[in-house]
């Protein structure tokens, strides 16, 4: 029998636990382990941030993480931000603004996004195009271009701003 | 096959382990993951995640010495006020590096024992004469040595570290007064990019001379290089347009890169010299 390791930690906000091999990748852990096929294991190297999620507070990309290294921390995957009945303000956005194409991208490019404008939330510097398109370098859609992407985040960090 | 995976708290407790031998360290996984996924490398049969190591992380500064722990990731350095005000050039090459995703997982030491030619870290800390921190266990407790940094990269990949040791920590000494330093790294995306070549100077100017030349280039030869030669020959000169074409010529042929799928070894002499002027007019105007 080859090596599994037990690890504990938070889902989208409930604890779980379950045992993975020691090199399993965080991205492959959710998508089979918890059926969570929001995040993509697409480039499998960190360039298109398909696997974006959240782990303790900083996101990264799951398929260069291994599994066991998710023990005792916080993870947010896109199922955790809203849900199909009630999208968060972020899924809103991209859909207003027509910001999706095939879809591929969008559940990592949305969690970036989110940490994009979380990060910046409070600073007295007002997140502009440019810091937007900086913090979504390490996202790719192959649809499409960015503009509308750029747009729905924008709209993002208007409307937080005013409420 | 990985027959055991641990996960030690401290310093003290990771040096033992790696004593036991036949580890893979993982920090990050940045560098790791692909390099392991792609075949180019297997695992020991033991894997080591020094990522609860509470002590290997953080900024700090004491009696005139910076310590950045080796968990710090490029993010934290990014962020870190005290860098910005102090040491600007460590803060430009992590704002060069990778996309925020890999930023916040891709740790300081990995940087370092990843030994890649063009990895970004290594050349700011070059220019700082920065040390690192080794660990290992020797008969019942954690020895430490430090090594210059600029010995520490043995070749593409490989470092002076020993089977069983951890780098722990990387310490420089508070710059003189009227140190600048520049980072410049080139590639055509703006993110993303594994360096085509990427270059530090730093000195300090006083009375149009320059004292305390450091260079350190990436991408250029079988290691990140101090371009020792070319500091000697700037050394106590006046900073003007005969030095800067001296420069341009010691740089180039002080360089060994390689044709690579980034750059042929011809554009990587070129930028080289490129940059060499362009850090030098950037002093001259500080
Ligand atoms: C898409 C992508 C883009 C990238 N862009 C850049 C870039 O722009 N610039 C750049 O410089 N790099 C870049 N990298 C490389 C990588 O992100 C960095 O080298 C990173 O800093 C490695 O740190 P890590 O914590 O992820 O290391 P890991 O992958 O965990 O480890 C790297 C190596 O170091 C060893 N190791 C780790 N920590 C220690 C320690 N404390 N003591 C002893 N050995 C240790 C490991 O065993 C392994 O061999 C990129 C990588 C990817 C995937």
């Amino acid at each position: 029998m080859s090596l599994e390791i037990e690890i504990g930690f938070t889902l989208n906000g409930r604890p779980v636990k379950v045992r993975v091999p020691p090199t399993m990748t965080a991205v492959s852990m959710l998508r089979e382990k918890f059926d969570l096929t929001g995040g993509k294991l697409a480039c499998g190297e960190g360039e298109c941030g398909a696997c974006t999620v959240k782990i303790d507070n900083r996101t990264i990309n799951s398929c260069l993480m291994f599994a066991v290294d998710c023990d005792g921390r916080e993870v947010q995957t896109i199922e955790g931000l809203g849900s199909v009945k009630g999208l968060e303000i972020m899924q809103q956005a991209f859909v207003e603004h027509g910001a999706i194409q095939c879809g591929y991208c969008m559940p990592g490019m949305i969690m970036q996004a989110r940490y994009v404008v979380d990060q910046n939330a409070g600073n007295e510097h007002k997140v502009t195009r440019d810091d937007i398109a900086r913090g979504l370098e390490g996202n790719v859609c192959r649809c499409s271009g960015y503009t509308k992407v750029v747009d729905a985040v924008a709209a993002v960090v208007l409307e937080e701003a005013s409420t | 096959m990985i027959e055991n995976y641990s996960v030690p708290s401290s310093v003290a407790e990771a040096a033992q382990l790696l004593q036991q031998g036949d580890a893979t360290i993982v920090a990050g996984g940045t560098d790791l993951t692909p390099q392991t996924e792609a075949g180019a490398r297997t695992f020991a049969s033991h894997l080591v995640n020094i990522q609860r190591i509470e002590e290997m992380r953080g900024i700090s500064t004491s009696d005139g010495r910076f310590r950045i722990g080796g968990l710090t990731t490029v993010t934290e350095i990014l962020e870190s006020k005290i860098l910005a005000e102090e040491i600007p050039v460590l803060v430009e090459a992590a704002d060069h590096f990778a996309s925020p995703q890999i930023r916040n997982a891709a740790t300081l030491a990995g940087n370092l024992c990843n030994a890649s030619p063009a990895g970004d870290m290594c050349i700011p800390l070059l220019l700082l004469d920065a040390e690192v921190e080794l660990a290992s266990w020797v008969d019942g407790s954690v020895a430490i040595r430090s090594v210059p940094l600029a010995e520490f990269f043995t070749g593409p990949g490989k470092t002076v570290l020993q089977a069983g040791e951890l780098l722990v920590a990387v310490e420089f000494r508070q710059p003189a007064k009227g140190f600048t330093a520049s980072f410049q790294k080139s590639g055509p995306r703006p993110a993303l990019e594994i360096s085509t070549v990427s270059m530090g100077l730093a000195a300090v100017l006083q009375d149009g001379l320059l004292t305390g030349v450091r260079i350190a280039i990436g991408a250029v030869a079988p290691t990140p290089l101090r371009a020792t030669a070319t500091e000697s020959t700037l050394e106590g000169r006046a900073l003007d347009e005969n030095m800067i074409s001296s420069a341009v010529q010691s740089v180039q042929q002080e360089v060994s890169p390689i044709d690579d799928v980034r750059a042929s070894a011809w554009y990587r002499k070129h930028l080289t010299g490129v940059y060499i002027r362009r850090a030098l007019s950037h002093v001259a105007g500080n």
